[in-house]
Order: C-alpha cells, then structure tokens, then sequence
C-alpha cells in the first residue's frame, strides 16, 4: 500500500475524520503520559531542571522524519505528496517569536494545553481560553498584519534546499546534533538544583 | 525506590514518550499526508463562532472569509477532530496514572490568580502568535521538523529562542 493513504485513494477520503480522531487520541497518551499536562514540568527546559521536553519533542521529530525517509526510499510511501507548510519568512519568524513570549507566560502550547485541561488544570484552561482570544484579536486586526502576513513567501521550501545541501546529509546532521543535545541535557541537568514541582 | 504508577507522579520514559510521539506524527502523514497539529482546531472553532453570530461580518472579513466555504463548515476540519481525541487521550492517561484532580499549578513564590493571569495572557500571546506562523509548536514546529521544512525550523527555533529568553525574564513566574 503505498501512502499517503488517504491522498492516494488506498483508504476512503470519508474515514478521514474517524482516523483525525483515533491518530488524536495517541497523540493526547503520549503528550500526557510523557509529562505535558504540567507547565511546571515544561518549563524545566528552559531553566535546566527537568529537560523532557527537549527529548520528547527531538526524539518525536527524529523518529517522525526517519520513518518519513526510509518509507520514500523503499518506494512505500511519495514524500512529494505531503503536505508542506508554506515560509513566510518574516510571518513565521515574528509568530514564532510571539508564541515564545507567550510560551515564558503561560507554560503551555495549544496541544499540551489541551492535555492539561483533559486531566483538570484549571491554568491550561486559561490559557486554552486566551488562544481562542488571541485568534479572535488576530482575525479582527488582519488588516493591519495583512502585509506582514503575506510578504517573502517561499512556498513549501525545505531548509537543506535553503542551506544548499542533500536532503539525507541534513537528516543525518539533524540527528547527530539531536543526540549531542540529550547528552548535553543529562549534563546541563545534573549541575542545576532540582525544583520540586 | 519504587514508584506507585497511578499516584500521579509516574511519566513514561521521556526517550519512549518521543518515539510514540514520533510513531503517531509518521503514521499521520503514512495515512493522511498531513502532520498533526492543535492551534488549527481552535482557528476553525472562532470563525465558525463569528460567522454564526454574525455571518456578515465574518464574510466581510478577509481573513475568516479565507476559511469559509459554502460546502463544508470550518467545524468540520480535520483538526477539531484531532483535537478532540487530543483531550480523549489526554484524559486515558491521565486516568491511567492517577492524575485527575482540579487544581491551579504554580510556583510557590506566585499566587494561584498571578499564575492564571499569566496563563490566560500567555494564551492570548500563544493565539495570535500561531497565526502569524501558520501552525503552533505542533502543526508548525513539529510536524514541520518530520519533513524538513524551512517553515518548520525556523519557527521551531523562533519559538524555543523567544521561550528561552522570556523565561528568564520572568523567572519569578516559575523558579
């Protein structure tokens, strides 16, 4: 069966709603489960305490990208059909940038948010409050970001076209540079008092 | 020391959790050509509540007008669906290990309502900063990262670069 299933017409396009749902629901265990529905545990990245969010999010996004490429290589699957989030450079930049400020703030992003609501955290539930704020705020004043919204737009570019190198060499330095950040972790972690939480 | 798996203090292994996380982000795009994705949801949640209190106005604008067409409703998009099961699997493990329980989680240095001012705020930041880039750490970062997108690293990188920063600044809110 070579994918992506559903856009190749392998599985009907009518069961895409019940697979949305069913592929959540492991995505929800697995944020959950590895720690994300605390914003205390999350922000341990970023004053060296606990660093799980550091090896979750890299090991997910090695694994995710490993299986992508090895699926293409033996013909299983046509990367060129995914989907690929267009660059807006300065848009993604600036966004990014928001969305660390608010990061710093609230100690959540959306999908664990969402996590912490599931279990009972009554502050991602402000914060998952404030997201549908903020998209209301943003769509009110898109006029005023218009501009900056639509400008340098390089389409669905790869970052190893950008850097002017092989695909596989970036996926390789990708992960070599992924497996020197968790040992790095391991080393930041010991050094830095633990924080009760 | 032994740890009881349902007193609420029991993760997976952060390294086991990244591999399920990863298989779940692979098999999404093996079936759907797609990634995963959480500020989407609530992008298509506000413009179909806008539209429906009031349609002409959400016509008019160009943005939720971007997101409205006249065979689907915005609600039915792929990542309310998702989202949903988001909570559904959220709420199993939580179960699971014992988790449920209504509370504020904060630093003890801060109060209960300086930690959801600062959560509600840091959602509104997190909203409008998941527009500008098209996706949040999921839908843009993440998923970006499994196909080695331009789009994705860089707001990766904009997102952990800024988190860092502001943390430090507001350190109080958290250490």
């Amino acid at each position: 069966m070579v994918g992506p299933l559903i856009p190749m017409g392998v599985i009907p396009e009518t069961w895409n709603n019940v697979i949305a749902l069913l592929l959540g629901v492991g995505f929800g265990f697995a944020l959950e489960a590895s720690g994300f529905s605390s914003s205390r545990k999350i922000m341990g990245t970023f004053f060296g305490y606990d660093f799980v969010v550091l090896r979750v999010f890299f090991t997910a996004a090695i694994t995710a990208m490993t299986g992508i490429f090895y699926f293409d290589y033996m013909g299983w699957m046509d990367m060129s059909m995914l989907y690929i989030n267009p660059y807006y450079v300065m848009s993604a930049i600036i966004g990014g940038i928001i969305m660390g400020f608010g990061f710093a703030l609230g100690g959540f992003c959306p999908g664990t948010s969402f996590t912490g609501v599931a279990i009972g955290k009554i502050d991602a539930m402000f914060f998952s409050g404030g997201l549908f704020i903020g998209v209301f705020i943003f769509s009110e004043l898109y006029p005023l970001f218009q501009g900056l919204y639509n400008s340098h737009n390089l389409g669905g570019a790869k970052i190893y076209d950008l850097l002017g190198m092989r695909d596989t060499v970036f996926a390789f330095l990708l992960i070599v540079a992924a497996v020197a950040m968790f040992y790095g972790a391991a080393f930041v972690e010991k050094k830095v008092n633990k924080v009760e939480y | 020391m032994a740890k009881n798996k349902r007193d609420g203090t029991f993760y997976i292994n952060p390294y086991l959790g990244g591999v399920l996380l990863g298989l779940v982000l692979f098999s999404t795009y093996y079936i759907t050509g797609r990634g995963l994705g959480a500020s989407g949801a609530v992008k298509s949640s506000v413009v179909s509540a806008v539209h429906t209190v009031a349609p002409v106005h959400a016509e008019a604008n160009k943005y939720y007008s971007k997101f409205l067409s006249d065979d689907a409703s915005p609600m039915s998009n792929w990542l309310v669906f998702e989202v949903m099961g988001v909570i559904v699997g959220g709420f199993l493990s939580g179960t699971l290990y014992g988790r449920l329980k209504f509370k504020v989680e904060h630093s003890p240095k801060i109060t209960g309502k300086t930690r959801l001012i600062a959560a509600l705020t840091g959602g509104i930041l997190f909203g409008v900063g998941s527009q500008f880039a098209r996706g949040c750490t999921s839908g843009a970062a993440l998923s970006g990262m499994a196909v080695l997108s331009a789009s994705g690293i860089i707001t990766m990188m904009a997102i952990f670069g800024s988190a860092y920063l502001f943390s430090w600044i507001f350190k109080k809110l958290w250490i």
